[in-house]
């Protein structure tokens, strides 16, 4: 029996089937704008988190669906993409780059510490790298908490005094926004015409292209040179290495663009939001994006792309705003519904691990159907 | 015919234990060589040492004039010795062709930004690494198999595939942990044909272990005893067989002194 769920690109086929997703993608935002004078729901905005975090659990994916590395502090690399950007256009830090130059620098930092705590960890597996890898996650929020005034000394020398990088605890705002003051200019049209950076809109099309980018080179990766090695490693690493996989360069490659992922989504946050503190990036948050992950199907681009958006979406429209709405108005007044956010993912995954352990949208199905042995003796082996 | 590899004096200890007791070996070129023993005698842990996998705690191996003693495995795949494991160790949610295309892994040159945007030079080199996995796979036996996931091929089919995957390396040395264990009587007779068909196609020298001791004497060029990690005897598979020291290690003294009456 053909599996459905498994196969959610059978559905319709062709080239059509790119035209009404584009016509779809195209038109959402609009849509969405509508429903929200229908239903007094926030929606765009909730979309376009969403999409912020499918782009960060395709980078997830990478380094626990394909490679196998069960990492639990992923959220680091979004709150150094974010910090990344913050430096670099902070008015107060006096450098306040262009947001198009900065999202790729932020990719690139991201890249480097993915590899600066990716490096540490390789000769762990399993349970060890994921302690790890949490120790991580709330290393960086910490550090970025108290970065906010500190005095470095190299044996007796005070080289930085009481230097403010990251502004502590109460975070770096405002941020850069993506400037089209050149596109003014070049049209002749009035200052501030194409001030766009507090439109939800305009974000929704600027993360709809950061996705696709992310999207496209998650495609490439998997079906690759770099993409089988990392598959190879989670199947059996000593084998791998036997087989000519250096697993170090490609578990720190799986670190690396995974995290180079999380810097281009954390700097386009960062953008979007405005303003950014150290408790965006909670544990919560890694567990969160793990979630997206496990429950779409780990080493499924399409199911984590589609699951991503379902499950954070729920997440910031139902368990957010309808489910409150709904009963805090009466039923229960003073009850803070959205704290039970953690219990439907809890019984989400029970619920996926029990029926569906390998998620709603596993990748790709090969033919995992037992082969009967065929005849005895085989015609390729013998004496020709 | 020349020496491709040599160990000189290989020990390998696990702390008191000694596993490989000052071992020579020599394996030339184009050849069949086996190791048995007892269970325990140190035959999979040499492999080992010859494979990167461990370092030996004293003596070197020398592979081509060069010293491989310390080197990781994947760098000895780069210079040309393979393996298969004794239990059988593929990528299993992996298709055949898949499992191939990993042996093949190191001497494909794309890199992460040339798997991203597939230049032209890229989609020429996958292509046909796709097109030699095919070939590889018909090699040994698997064609019409290739987008089965390793997992669901039956038992003998998953030990082909793994030479096949130690192929896609290109090597020079092919190292076989028990090719036939767990294969019924005509499966072994194909594997021996095909074993010979590897040094002779393939130019390849082998090393095999193999408890089949039918296996063993017909295909092996040289077979070497191991017993507590130490060579007991060694030569043409028909010397080996009248070694006392062999019949002993096998069988006991007693059984020796009986055999003698």
């Amino acid at each position: 029996m053909r599996d459905i769920l498994a196969q959610p690109r059978s559905i319709l086929s062709g080239r059509l089937r790119w035209v009404l997703i584009a016509i779809f993608v195209v038109i959402a935002p609009f849509a969405m704008k509508e429903l929200e004078l229908l239903t007094n729901f926030g929606l765009i905005t909730q979309v376009n988190r969403a999409l912020i975090f499918v782009a960060l659990a395709q980078g997830l994916n990478i380094v626990v669906g394909l490679a196998g590395l069960l990492d639990l502090g992923y959220a680091a690399f979004f709150a150094i993409g974010a910090y990344t950007f913050g430096l670099l256009t902070w008015p107060s830090h006096d450098i306040e780059m262009s947001f198009f130059l900065a999202i790729w620098i932020c990719a690139l930092v991201a890249a480097v510490f993915g590899i600066i705590i990716g490096a540490p960890t390789l000769r762990l597996r399993g349970d060890y790298l994921a302690i790890v890898t949490l120790a991580f996650g709330e290393i960086i929020p910490a550090l970025v908490r108290n970065l906010g005034d500190f005095t470095l000394t190299f044996r007796g020398r005070v080289l930085i005094e009481d230097y403010n990088l990251t502004n502590g605890s109460q975070g770096l705002t405002p941020l850069g926004r993506p400037n089209f003051t050149f596109l003014e200019n070049l049209f002749g049209l009035d200052k501030g015409a194409l001030n766009v950076g507090v439109n939800p809109t305009f974000w929704y099309f600027a993360i709809v292209i950061t996705s696709m980018i992310v999207l496209f080179s998650a495609i490439r990766l998997n079906n690759s040179r770099l993409g089988r090695a990392w598959k190879a490693i989670r199947e059996d690493e000593t084998a791998a290495d036997f087989m000519g996989v250096d697993p170090i360069r490609t578990k720190l490659a799986a670190f690396a663009i995974g995290a180079s992922f999380s810097g281009l989504a954390g700097a386009v946050y960062a953008s979007m939001l405005g303003a950014i503190f150290p408790e965006l990036f909670k544990f919560q948050v890694s567990i969160f994006l793990l979630i997206i992950v496990v429950l779409s199907g780990r080493g499924s681009i399409w199911g984590v792309l589609i699951g991503g958006i379902i499950i954070a979406t729920f997440d910031g429209v139902f368990l957010a705003q309808v489910l409150p709405d709904i009963f805090n108005g009466e039923v229960l007044p003073e009850y803070d519904v959205q704290s039970l956010r953690w219990v439907f993912f809890g019984i989400g995954l029970i619920v996926i691990m029990i029926f569906r352990p390998q998620g709603l949208f596993p990748p790709k199905s090969i033919e995992t159907k037992i082969v009967p042995p065929v005849a005895e003796s085989l015609e390729g082996v013998q004496n020709s | 015919m020349s020496v491709i590899l040599e160990a000189k004096g290989v020990s390998k200890a696990f702390g008191r234990l000694v596993a490989v007791d000052t071992l020579d070996y020599t394996i030339e070129d184009n050849s069949i060589n086996s190791i048995i023993g007892p269970n325990g005698a140190g035959k999979t842990t040499f492999f080992n040492v010859v494979t990167g996998y461990y370092k030996p705690t004293t003596g070197k191996v020398v592979f081509n004039q060069r010293n491989i003693s310390g080197s990781r495995p994947n760098q000895l795949t780069r210079i040309g010795i393979a393996r298969t494991f004794q239990t059988i160790r593929l990528f299993n949610n992996l298709t055949a062709r898949e499992n191939v295309l990993i042996g093949m892994h190191h001497r494909l040159k794309s890199g992460v930004f040339g798997d991203i945007f597939r230049p032209p030079a890229v989609r020429r080199e996958e292509a046909k690494a796709h097109e030699e996995a095919g070939q590889l796979l018909d090699y040994v036996g698997l064609k019409g198999y290739e987008e089965h996931a390793a997992k669901s091929l039956p038992y003998g089919h998953q030990r082909r595939l793994e030479i096949a995957r130690a192929l896609a390396t290109q090597p020079q040395l092919l190292l076989l942990d028990e090719p036939t264990a767990g294969m019924n009587p005509n499966e072994t007779q194909d594997m021996i044909l095909f074993i010979r068909k590897l040094r002779d196609e393939r130019n390849l020298s082998i090393l095999l272990i193999e408890h089949d001791m039918k296996v063993v004497m017909t295909i092996s060029d040289k077979v070497t005893v191991l017993d507590y990690g130490k060579k007991i005897s060694e030569g043409q598979p028909a010397e080996v067989q009248k070694d006392e020291r062999v019949i002993e290690a096998y069988l006991g003294r007693r059984a020796l002194e009986m055999l003698k009456k």
